[in-house]
């Protein structure tokens, strides 16, 4: 006779679909999930205190090593924040050309969650499509400051490099071919029977539960709060151009993909507003060699592809920061994957993993 | 003219009137030598004008109705009330954090936890300041409630108030050392549960490690 008693089993470090050095302990009945324990802290790295040992301008490339699929993101949040320690602001043309590249990023941080989740679920076409249309942003990326993924792509006060010549239209050409990009994506998945069977009603996470738990970005829009953090506390250049926030209502994984198709198009709507008058002017605040920032802290939180990444600074005056305390989204984010797991079967767990849209390099940091 | 790479300086905060005291001793030099006369009385009056650097004030003390309505519930314990570039700061004795929490959740309608976290200030009496940033959808506001804690004492949880404490407190008890008394599950997060030592402390050197576990786990002498 076999036993009716609760299987443990492990589930990573080394696993494909945990996207990095996941691991997680599933506790089983039959082949339901009735508990879970996510084991973290393999690419820890120790970043927070790496920063209380480096000036403030030393520190600004270790910060696109944690979420590195969207290192234009942290860069952004990273630079504002030092920015505000500072009280100084970016010029209007930094800001601008910063809102086009973060959006692109944003592009393509989804397009790389949309193959990988795909493919966990089965579907293998999506992947090629959306590393094709992510080649091209990345080429953008490559073509504006040399670096593809781990691109330090601005600097505290504004930036660097100026735009290449053909920037707006290699912006807007991608633009332009994305739109029916978009579209292709959708004919494969939004009513393919078997990906509707396998996302939705799967991992159903309420709003109250979301917010409870603290999660942000996709995740907590897809389960109806319509917060995101470019129109709620606008930074960067996001005051000027329209776009819509999408959400869902039941929370479920299938409302998540929606929800992140959705923000790709708000995306690239973005870019075209924003290529359409880029103001000329410099491009770098007047900020010394030296960074000393007058003492004190902040917390400045920005709207990165995964949810709320905030950076909380405190200077005590000198060229180091006295601490420097990162809240990555994916961090807290997956810690609602208990939630959103139990009840569940097991090959539900890698659809779970995949729609929480996490990176380990930012989780452990 | 030899002044360091120091130019368009960032307002600078009076750390110790230093800024001021400075131009003096630049401008004097240059007055001896080019002292033919006349041209020494202009610049003179010129030295003066060189500190109207208004100190530039970023923290203020609070006064608003939120923080009005903190102090009449709950009195001696707000501590302290300050803004810093323009963000809400409330410093509350850590014994009443869980009804300060609970308060400021349902009635002051902060409902999500951002972010928990803890600072080292060796030199204080009471080492660490646990920080908690907030949230408010409803006003879309954040504030920033700070506890003070002793070291070796335990600081009270608020994960009954925001379940999303529960891993940053891990994460704080792992990097600090901070003993969150009434946590469900205390134990480390991102360190390897037998590590020795709390790697954010200010007294634990960016090189340092525990080589024992690293030699006993990894087979080699150092991580470094």
């Amino acid at each position: 006779m076999l036993g009716a008693e609760e299987l443990i089993i492990n589930m990573g470090p080394q696993h494909p679909s945990t996207h990095g050095v996941l691991r997680v302990k599933l506790k089983l009945d039959g082949e339901r999930v009735i508990g879970s324990e996510c084991v973290i802290g393999y690419l820890h790295r120790g970043v927070e205190k790496i920063a209380e040992n480096r000036t403030y301008q030393q520190f600004a490339p270790y910060v696109d090593r944690m979420d590195y699929v969207a290192a234009v993101s942290n860069g952004l949040g990273y630079c504002e924040a030092i920015e505000k320690l500072l009280v100084v602001e970016a010029p209007p043309r930094a800001r601008v050309i910063r809102t086009i590249l973060t959006e692109l990023q944003r592009i393509a941080s989804h397009l790389l969650w949309l193959g990988t989740h795909a493919l966990d679920i089965g579907a293998l076409t999506p992947l090629f499509y959306c590393f094709r249309e992510r080649e091209e942003i990345l080429k953008i990326l490559e073509k504006y400051c040399g670096a593809r993924l781990t691109t330090h792509a601005f600097r505290i006060g504004g930036l660097q490099y100026e735009a290449y010549d053909t920037f707006e239209k290699d912006v807007e050409r991608f633009c332009k071919d994305f739109e029916s990009r978009i579209a292709e994506y959708e004919t494969l998945l939004t009513n393919n029977r078997i990906w509707i069977g396998r996302t939705k009603g799967v991992g159903i996470l309420t709003a109250e539960d979301a917010i409870a738990f603290g999660v942000t970005g996709p995740v907590l829009r897809a389960s109806g709060v319509k917060w995101d953090i470019r129109k709620a506390m606008p930074y960067a250049a996001y005051d000027q151009y329209k776009f819509e926030i999408p959400v869902g209502t039941t929370g479920d994984t299938y409302d998540r993909y929606l929800v992140r198709m959705e923000e790709m198009r708000q995306s690239r709507l973005i870019c075209l507003q924003a290529i359409e008058n880029i103001p000329p002017g410099p491009i770098m605040a007047k900020v010394g060699k030296v960074l000393k920032p007058p003492p004190g802290e902040v917390y400045h939180a920005i709207e990165a592809p995964k949810g709320e990444l905030g950076y909380y600074v405190i200077s005590d005056g000198t060229v180091q920061p006295y601490r420097v305390r990162i809240r990555p989204p994916s961090f807290i984010n997956l810690q609602a994957f208990d939630r959103m797991v139990r009840g569940h079967l097991v090959a539900d767990v890698v659809a779970i993993i995949g729609t929480i849209d996490i990176v380990l390099g930012e989780v452990d940091r | 003219m030899a002044d360091e790479p120091k130019e368009p300086q960032p307002p600078e905060v009076p750390t110790g009137e230093k800024p001021a005291s400075k131009p003096s001793p630049v401008s004097t030099p240059a007055a001896k030598p080019a002292d033919p006369g006349a041209p020494a009385a202009p610049a003179k009056p010129a030295a003066p004008p060189a500190p109207p650097k208004p100190p530039v004030v970023l923290q203020t003390p609070l006064n608003n109705e939120m923080v009005a309505r903190y102090r009449a519930k709950f009195g001696a314990a707000i501590v302290d009330a300050i803004e810093d570039r323009k963000q809400a700061i409330l410093v509350v004795e850590s014994g009443r954090l869980a009804e300060i929490a609970l308060y400021t959740r349902d009635e002051e309608k902060f409902e999500m936890l951002s972010d928990l976290t803890a600072v080292d200030w060796p030199k204080r009496e009471k080492r660490f300041d646990v920080v908690l940033n907030l949230y408010s959808f409803a006003r879309n506001e954040r504030l920033r409630i700070k506890v003070q804690a002793v070291e070796g004492e335990e600081a009270p949880t608020v994960v009954g108030v925001w379940v999303a404490a529960n891993w940053m407190e891990r994460e704080v008890f792992d990097m600090f050392g901070i003993i969150f008394s009434g946590h469900p599950d205390l134990k480390r997060i991102l360190l390897p549960d037998e590590w020795q030592g709390y790697p954010l402390r200010k007294d634990y050197d960016i090189l340092q490690q525990d080589t024992a576990w690293v030699r006993e786990n990894l087979g080699i002498e150092s991580g470094q």
